[in-house]
Parts: structure tokens; C-alpha cells; sequence
């Protein structure tokens, strides 16, 4: 489990992350909505040890993020920051590969291979691997980094809003994959999604954030009520049945 | 890098066709200037010359004291001043830096003139240090400068670099100027290898060095170019890392300054081309970053060579006029794809 213990992140005296205690990365799909600013990312941030906690623990699977070392903590957890700008022309193939790293060092044994393959081939990215990161289309670049992160063969996965910048089409595209990445791959995967809906669809868990504080933690079906999410975001919001499934109707 | 190949050869749709005829254009190119580097000169020291008269002759004496140290000078200045730019973009994530282009070479250059000042009898290693921890500083400047500036436009970044080396580039020559050394520190920065002979070009085997480090952190250097957030979730330490890089970069624009000078545009030039062609995994493109910036600082020697024979030009402007061309080809055809 990763859990969190009483964090807090200040930023120029605002409270960003404010006194959370949670454990995140139970069995399937957790997905952490809110509204902007709400310190999803920056929770993200603290657990990949990007961010420094001002106060509070850390742990996954009982190791100390501040104490132990990032190589070790790199072969348990893997994080995907939203919006990732990669100046280097880089091939898909050189990318996932990256993704051994942790194991690896760089020198890649048949067994790192052989993960960079199943990798490639789980994503469909065959067809592309040789191509380079800047000639791929925004979904085929999503892929290809989810593809990374796959390779680095961790029991947690953590998706900065990975739908950012995607079409209908390649949004349910990525979240079956990271569906199918739970149930089959047994990946725990935690993922910051704006759009509940997809979040009801996809998602076993739903945590809801505002101004820094856990506001909701529950199976998705009881996050899902008008109630729950305009308190969350302070909107308002309608909940429908459609074949059995809550969609919240927030467009008008 | 041989893994990559053979990935590809099992798959032929999958391999770039261009990659190899390059790679050979590159090798034979090196072969042919190293040998014509070796034999073009006012003495006349030919293959023939060289084996009719022996190893007591004019021709072999001429080899080995000046025409072997000469070329082994050349290209491991032009291979490590490939390197040098090719970790800078790495370290910066903006292709448009070099040590040229970023202050760099100007406080290494100032490091200089304080030893010309403060240390006249100082041996050349002396010199070399004092200039490497200037160098190293003003990386360090440079990078957060970088960090401070928010936009990341990708030719501002060089710019910002650009008024930084000239800012620290009048200090120099205030100095200099008013101490009457301009024309000493001329000598040391101007780029030539007029004067590369043995026992006075050693020191650039520690540039050769630097290369075979970087070889050896290549993919800690490509993971870096992803970014901290990658490197980060990738187990490195991305301080350590551009760290190593801060030293590479100094110690080889140090080591190059005292044995040839400033060399322009070459380490923003070279690794792009390399770019265009294979990418930047920095394993695969270590080998190709080193082999063209040789080619290309040896076809410029011979030129500076020949152009008014019997005297020679100054390195430094052919490989300004050649390497200025260049940059601004890669300057338009960029921003042609950018739209």
C-alpha cells in the first residue's frame, strides 16, 4: 500500500496538500478526481518524490520514500506526469526501453528485453517503434509512454491525468488499456482523472480532493451522487442511471 | 547500441536505411582527412618521403613532432567539443546550447586571463585547472539562469546564454585590455592548432578522456534529456547526474581551450546533424557526435591549411564561416517544421 500519514505541502505559505492521511493502490483502479488546484498533482508529485513534504510520512509497501533509495523505490512504483514535453528525438522503442532503467542501469540483459517486447506488444506499438516520439500522434505518444511505465515493471502505477490533450476516442482507448493493465497485469493503478464519468466507468475506487483535504473515498457508485460531487466541486451536478451506470450530467 | 541493431535487422520494415551509409561516410571520411592532415603542410613530408628517407629523415621528424601530434590534437578536440555539446543539450533540454553559446567558454576564458595575471609562471595543467573551475562555475550560472528565466522558448534559452558569455566576455577584455594583455589572451583563445606540437597538446587527451565518461554514463545522460520528472521516477539522481555533466562539459572546454582555443558553433552543430539522423539516445549517438565533429574540425584544418598556402588562417575563422552556415540552416529548417 502506498499511505500517507498527516502530509502537507505549503507553497509560499499556501496550503496545497493539507493534512492528508490516506492509503492509496488497494486490488484494480483508484482515480483521484477534484477540482483544479485541489493538490491532486502536487499528492502525486509528493509520492513520486518529485515534491518534499513540509510535514507528514510517506510510505510504499513500508519504505520510506524520503529514506530509501530512489532506485529501489523505482522498481515498486512508477509515476506518469501529465503533460510530458520530451525535447530529445527519441524513438518509442529507446523510450520504453528507458523504462528498464531502474533495473537495468542501462545495460539491458535478456530479461529486460523481453519486458521492452511485452511492453511494445500490449500497447500495439509495434508498428511504431522506430518512429520518433515527435513524429506520433497525441494518443500514440500517450501510449508510448504508458508503455514506459509498463516496462518498468512496478506493482503501482501512478497516472497523472493521463486523458490531458486526448480525443473520445483515444480517452477510452487509454482507460480500457489501464483497465485491462489491473485486471490482467494485476497493476494497482492510481489515476487523476477530470472527467468523473470515466472515472465511474473505469475505476473500482474514487477519491475526491478539495483545497488540499480528502473530501470522499469510496466505491465509485457512492461517489456518483449529485450531493457528493457538488460538494466537491462546487458545481451543479446531475446523476443519471443509464443501463446501470451513474453519468453525471454537468453541462448545463 | 549492437541490441538496437539487431532488433532492427530482424525486422527490415522497421530499420532506417539512411543510418548506414551515413555511418560510413563518416568513417571513411575521417580515414582520408586524418591521412590528408598528416600530409598536407609547407614541409614536404609524404608516404614516400617518409619511407625512402626512414626513421632518421626530415619527413619522419616532421611526423612525428608536429604532423601525428597535429591530427591527433584536431580530432580529439573536434570529437570532444561534439560531446561537450551534445551533454550541454542534454543537461538544458534545448538543442541551441554549447559551451559557446551558453557563457561557458567566456568564464573558462576569464579563468585564463586570471592566470595570466595572477599566475604567469604557472605550467599549463595550472592553467587548465584554473579554467576548468571557471568553466564549471559558469555552467552553473548558466543553468540557473535558465531556471530563473520562466519562458522556455527554444531560442531564448541561447540567447540568455549568449548575453551572459558577453557580458562575462567584456569583463575579460576590460581586464586584459588594461593589464596590456589582450594580445596574450588572444594567443590562448584564438582558435588554431598552428601551434600543436609534441609535448605542447597533451593535455587534450583529457578531453578524449571526458568523451569516454560520458560514453560510459550515456544512458543516465539520455534519461536526464526526458526531464527531472522522468529521471526522478526512473530511480536516477538527477543532481548527481548534471553534476558529472557540469564536469564534462568545464574539463573539456578547459583542456580545448589551452591546447587550441575557442572553436565556435562546432558542439551546437554537429550533435543536431546527428539528431536529424538517428536521434538522441546518447549511447547510439556518442559514436557519431565524436566521428563528425573530428571530420568536420579536420576537413576545416586542411582548409585553413590551404586556402593561402603556404600560410595558414586562423582555425577558428573557417570553422566560423562553415559552422555559421550550418547553424543557420538548422535554424530555418527548424522553424519551418515548427509550422
Amino acid at each position: 500500500m502506498i499511505t500517507l500519514e498527516g502530509v502537507t505541502k505549503r507553497y509560499d505559505g499556501q496550503t496545497v496538500v493539507d493534512d492528508v492521511t490516506i492509503g492509496l493502490g488497494g486490488d484494480g483502479v483508484t482515480a483521484l478526481i477534484g477540482p483544479n488546484g485541489a493538490g491532486k498533482s502536487t499528492l502525486f508529485g509528493l509520492v513520486g518524490r518529485l515534491l518534499h513534504p513540509d510535514a507528514g510520512r510517506i510510505t510504499v509497501d513500508g519504505m520510506d520514500v524520503a529514506r530509501t533509495p530512489s532506485n529501489q523505490l523505482a522498481t515498486t512504483l512508477a509515476v506518469l506526469r501529465q503533460d510530458n514535453h520530451v525535447a530529445a528525438r527519441l524513438t518509442v522503442h529507446d523510450l520504453v526501453e528507458f523504462g528498464r532503467f531502474p533495473h537495468s542501469r542501462g545495460r539491458l540483459t535478456v530479461h529486460d528485453r523481453e519486458h521492452v517486447e511485452r511492453a511494445l506488444s500490449y500497447l500495439d506499438l509495434d508498428p511504431f517503434r522506430s518512429r520518433f516520439l515527435d513524429e506520433l500522434s497525441g494518443g500514440q505518444r500517450q501510449r508510448a509512454f504508458i508503455a514506459m511505465v509498463l516496462a518498468q515493471d512496478t506493482k503501482y502505477v501512478l497516472l497523472d491525468e493521463p486523458l490531458n490533450n486526448l480525443d473520445l476516442r483515444h480517452m477510452t482507448e487509454i482507460m480500457r488499456l489501464v483497465r485491462r493493465m489491473a485486471d490482467e497485469l494485476g497493476k494497482r493503478v492510481v489515476t487523476v482523472l477530470h472527467d468523473v464519468n470515466f472515472a465511474a466507468t473505469y475505476a473500482d475506487r474514487m477519491v475526491a480532493m478539495r483545497d488540499g483535504r480528502v473530501v470522499a473515498d469510496a466505491p465509485a457508485r457512492d461517489v456518483m451522487r449529485p450531493e457528493v460531487l457538488e460538494a466537491v466541486y462546487d458545481t451543479a451536478v446531475d446523476v443519471r442511471e443509464i443501463d446501470g451506470k451513474p453519468v453525471a450530467l454537468y453541462y448545463g | 547500441m549492437t541490441a538496437l541493431d539487431t532488433a532492427s535487422a530482424s525486422t527490415p520494415t522497421r530499420e532506417r536505411p539512411r543510418r548506414t551509409w551515413v555511418g560510413v561516410l563518416v568513417g571513411v571520411l575521417l580515414v582520408v582527412l586524418a591521412g590528408l592532415s598528416l600530409f598536407v603542410g609547407v614541409s614536404d613530408v609524404s608516404p614516400v618521403a617518409v619511407l625512402t628517407g626512414g626513421p632518421g629523415s626530415d619527413a619522419a621528424f616532421l611526423l612525428g613532432v608536429s604532423r601525428i601530434p597535429r591530427t591527433v590534437a584536431v580530432v580529439l578536440v573536434g570529437a570532444s567539443l561534439g560531446i561537450a555539446g551534445l551533454i550541454m543539450q542534454m543537461l538544458v533540454r534545448n538543442k541551441f546550447v554549447e559551451p559557446g553559446t551558453t557563457g561557458v567558454s567566456e568564464f573558462a576564458t576569464l579563468g585564463m586571463l586570471v592566470t595570466i595575471v595572477f599566475f604567469p609562471g604557472m605550467a599549463v595543467v595550472g592553467k587548465m585547472g584554473v579554467a576548468a573551475v571557471f568553466g564549471l562555475v559558469g555552467t552553473w550560472v548558466f543553468l540557473q539562469v535558465v531556471k530563473a528565466v520562466p519562458v522556455r522558448q527554444l531560442v531564448l534559452v541561447p540567447l540568455v546564454g549568449i548575453m551572459l558569455g558577453g557580458v562575462v566576455g567584456a569583463v575579460t577584455v576590460f581586464f586584459a585590455y588594461r593589464l596590456d594583455l589582450l594580445q596574450s589572451l588572444g594567443q590562448w583563445s584564438q582558435g588554431s592548432f598552428a601551434t600543436v606540437m609534441q609535448g605542447r597538446y597533451e593535455f587534450v587527451w583529457i578531453a578524449g578522456v571526458m568523451v569516454g565518461v560520458a560514453w560510459l554514463a550515456a544512458d543516465r545522460f539520455s534519461v536526464i534529456g526526458l526531464g527531472e520528472e522522468f529521471a526522478t521516477n526512473l530511480g536516477l539522481d538527477y543532481r548527481r547526474v548534471v553534476a558529472v555533466g557540469m564536469v564534462i562539459i568545464a574539463v573539456i572546454t578547459a583542456a580545448v581551450l589551452v591546447t587550441a582555443g575557442l572553436i565556435p558553433f562546432l558542439g551546437l552543430v554537429v550533435p543536431n546533424v546527428v539528431s536529424l539522423v538517428i536521434g538522441d539516445n546518447v549511447r547510439r549517438a556518442i559514436p557519431w557526435v565524436a566521428g563528425l565533429g573530428a571530420v568536420f574540425v579536420l576537413g576545416c584544418d586542411v582548409l585553413a591549411r590551404v586556402v593561402r598556402f603556404p600560410y595558414e588562417i586562423p582555425l577558428s575563422v573557417v570553422v566560423g564561416v562553415l559552422g555559421a552556415a550550418l547553424f543557420l540552416w538548422l535554424l530555418l529548417r527548424r522553424r519551418s517544421r515548427a509550422h
